[in-house]
């Protein structure tokens, strides 16, 4: 456990019993990184990077395509104009966009309630565990394809499979983390439960669930990453109803609109950083007080 | 042997229940006959008696792995003996493991309430009783600090706190000072035999370190190598409460010597 380092390099021992004082304790001691430096080692490179990204497009756009075949990269300006400075086109992206998300949210939630009911009652008897697990592992490993006709077999072409797409494909991390997570208090804390004579409930409660926090959230990224890439894959099979930015992809892309294509996919880009960034800050939020979140590199 | 010529020294070579055979009211905890084998197959403990009264603090110092740890599992209930008997009230033991396994998510004040908690305590109370035990190891002021931010020293004092909220009569101490540093275990010596002082507590510790032994008890158990027996017994004669220059003082030197002659007769 790194924790322990931490917990070594960051106070300082009490010196006598009742001697002790707060105030002379103080967390993460290390001096700040001065300004001009901040500058240099940390918003300097990924400058740098997208300005040769940047150009590299350039010079395929017109270098390398020529006027007839350029609507396969069309340069970045011209992505920027038709693609986010044209609001009919833009509201349309951010339309799609949004019905996406809903279904993501959607299917996150039920996987969510799903693979918490299964991860506490497997990890509250081993034979329950034990008959699970082997086709949670199965369900995992079935291309998402090859049921996408089985699917709108069974739910239609329309929300609902795009819903249960995404559940699939996000129900196993946060299914095996909250596992994981429960199985991971110490022994030595089940002892002391045991020794006070804790009921199931209690140690569920004040023991399991708070130690598998950390693995939750860390499932809950995941998943929600997943979930909305479920949403956009679902999207393109199943495009009865609203219309989602898998949808909108298919349609930019027979139509030929490079410009509104590239746009798009750079929105659902974001869509999942957006998201696995409010999913960082709720962990951070929700459990950062106790846990060090780079310590287990999550 | 040269310990027969001091005359505080008893030691002597105990065979069997010799230990046992004198009842009184005042016994806290006591081995008859213990052993336990594992499913394993391997023995841990091979006929293992004695017992511990009120206001006696006992130590048992012995090679690792002979089942010092398992004889504690065994008085709390967390591992079932497979012959002999325990004697003891289950309901009020307090048990300091080698680790502090404080709760990473509550607060040092929040993991001293625990076992209130655990006992049904109402918040008002228990948050007394935890204020009460935090002032005593000297932690006050980190009663909202994070076990993370705190050193090994400071967590096995919240360890300690958590164990004295309840006030047992009996304490099992597992090996708790074996993962802190020199000074700080011995500051924590010094704390808990004034601990054993205040509270008047049966205290059994388990070591492997003769000078703690020998600085923080009334007795001292020497158990051999595995399957572990009691081979020695040793009285200690210094008066409380004691100060951390006795260690320094011929007659400890003395005492510990012989408990490390026994100690190494032991790993053979």
């Amino acid at each position: 456990m790194t924790t322990q380092e931490a917990a070594e390099t960051g106070a300082i021992e009490s010196p006598l019993v009742g001697g002790a004082d707060p105030s002379t304790m103080h967390a993460g001691a290390y001096r700040e990184k001065s300004r001009p430096r901040l500058l240099a080692e940390i918003v300097l490179p990924p400058l740098v990077m997208g300005a040769l990204i940047a150009s590299l497009w350039y010079s395929v756009s017109y270098g390398v395509l020529d006027e007839r075949r350029r609507f396969l990269l069309r340069p970045p300006h011209q992505v920027i104009e038709v693609g986010f400075l044209d609001w009919d086109n833009f509201s349309e992206i951010l339309s799609g966009l949004w019905s996406s998300t809903r279904v993501a949210m959607i299917g996150l939630v039920i996987a969510i309630t799903i693979g918490f009911v299964l991860a506490t009652l497997m990890s509250q008897a081993k034979v329950v565990e034990r008959a699970l697990f082997p086709f949670m592992v199965t369900l995992q490993a079935i291309p998402i394809l090859a049921i996408v006709p089985l699917i709108s077999f069974w739910f239609g072409t329309g929300q609902q499979s795009r819903v249960v797409v995404c559940v699939i494909i996000s129900l196993f991390p946060i299914l095996v983390n909250t596992l994981f997570g429960l199985q991971s208090a110490e022994r030595g804390m089940h002892d002391l439960f045991t020794l006070h004579r804790a009921s199931r409930l209690t140690r569920l409660r004040k023991l399991m669930f708070p130690a598998a926090m950390p693995a939750i959230f860390a499932g809950l990224r995941i998943s929600a990453g997943l979930s909305v890439i479920g949403a956009i894959v679902g999207d393109f099979f199943f495009g009865l109803g609203d219309v989602g930015i898998g949808q909108l992809l298919r349609k930019y892309a027979n139509n030929l609109n490079g410009e509104q294509l590239l746009a798009a996919v750079i929105m659902s880009s974001a869509l999942g950083v957006t998201v696995f960034l409010i999913f960082g800050w709720i962990q951070n939020a929700a459990i950062g007080k106790w846990h060090d979140t780079s310590d287990s590199g999550i | 042997m040269a310990a027969d010529e001091l005359a505080w020294c008893r030691c002597q070579h105990l065979g069997g229940n010799e230990l046992t055979a004198a009842s009184t009211t005042t016994k806290a905890l006591s081995f008859d006959g213990i052993g336990m084998i594992f499913p394993d197959g391997t023995e841990a403990l091979q006929d293992v008696s004695f017992s511990v009264d009120r206001g006696e603090f006992v130590t048992v110092v012995g090679p690792s792995g002979c089942g010092k740890s398992t004889l504690l599992k065994i008085a709390s209930g967390l591992l079932e003996n497979t012959s002999g008997h325990v004697s003891v009230d289950r309901d009020r033991i307090g048990y300091v493991f080698q680790d502090a396994t404080l709760l990473h998510w509550r607060t040092i004040l929040s993991n001293v309430e625990l076992f209130a908690e655990l006992h049904g305590i109402a918040r008002d109370e228990r948050r007394r009783l935890a204020q009460e035990a935090i002032d005593m190891v000297g932690l006050t002021g980190f009663e909202h600090h994070y076990p993370k931010s705190l050193s090994g020293g400071m967590k096995m004092r919240a360890s300690l706190a958590r164990t004295l909220t309840l006030q047992p009569p009996v304490f099992l101490f597992d090996e708790p000072f074996g993962a802190v540093d020199e000074i700080t275990r011995e500051h924590l010596n010094e704390e808990t035999q004034q601990l054993f002082q205040r509270e008047g507590f049966a205290g059994l510790f388990i070591t492997h370190s003769i000078s703690e032994a020998v600085f923080m008890s009334t007795r001292v158990l020497v158990m051999s190598a595995r399957p572990g027996r009691i081979v020695a017994e040793f009285d200690v004669p210094f008066d409380y409460p004691r100060k951390p220059e006795l260690r320094f003082d011929a007659a400890f030197a003395e005492l510990s010597g012989k408990v490390s002659a026994e100690l190494r007769g032991a790993h053979s």
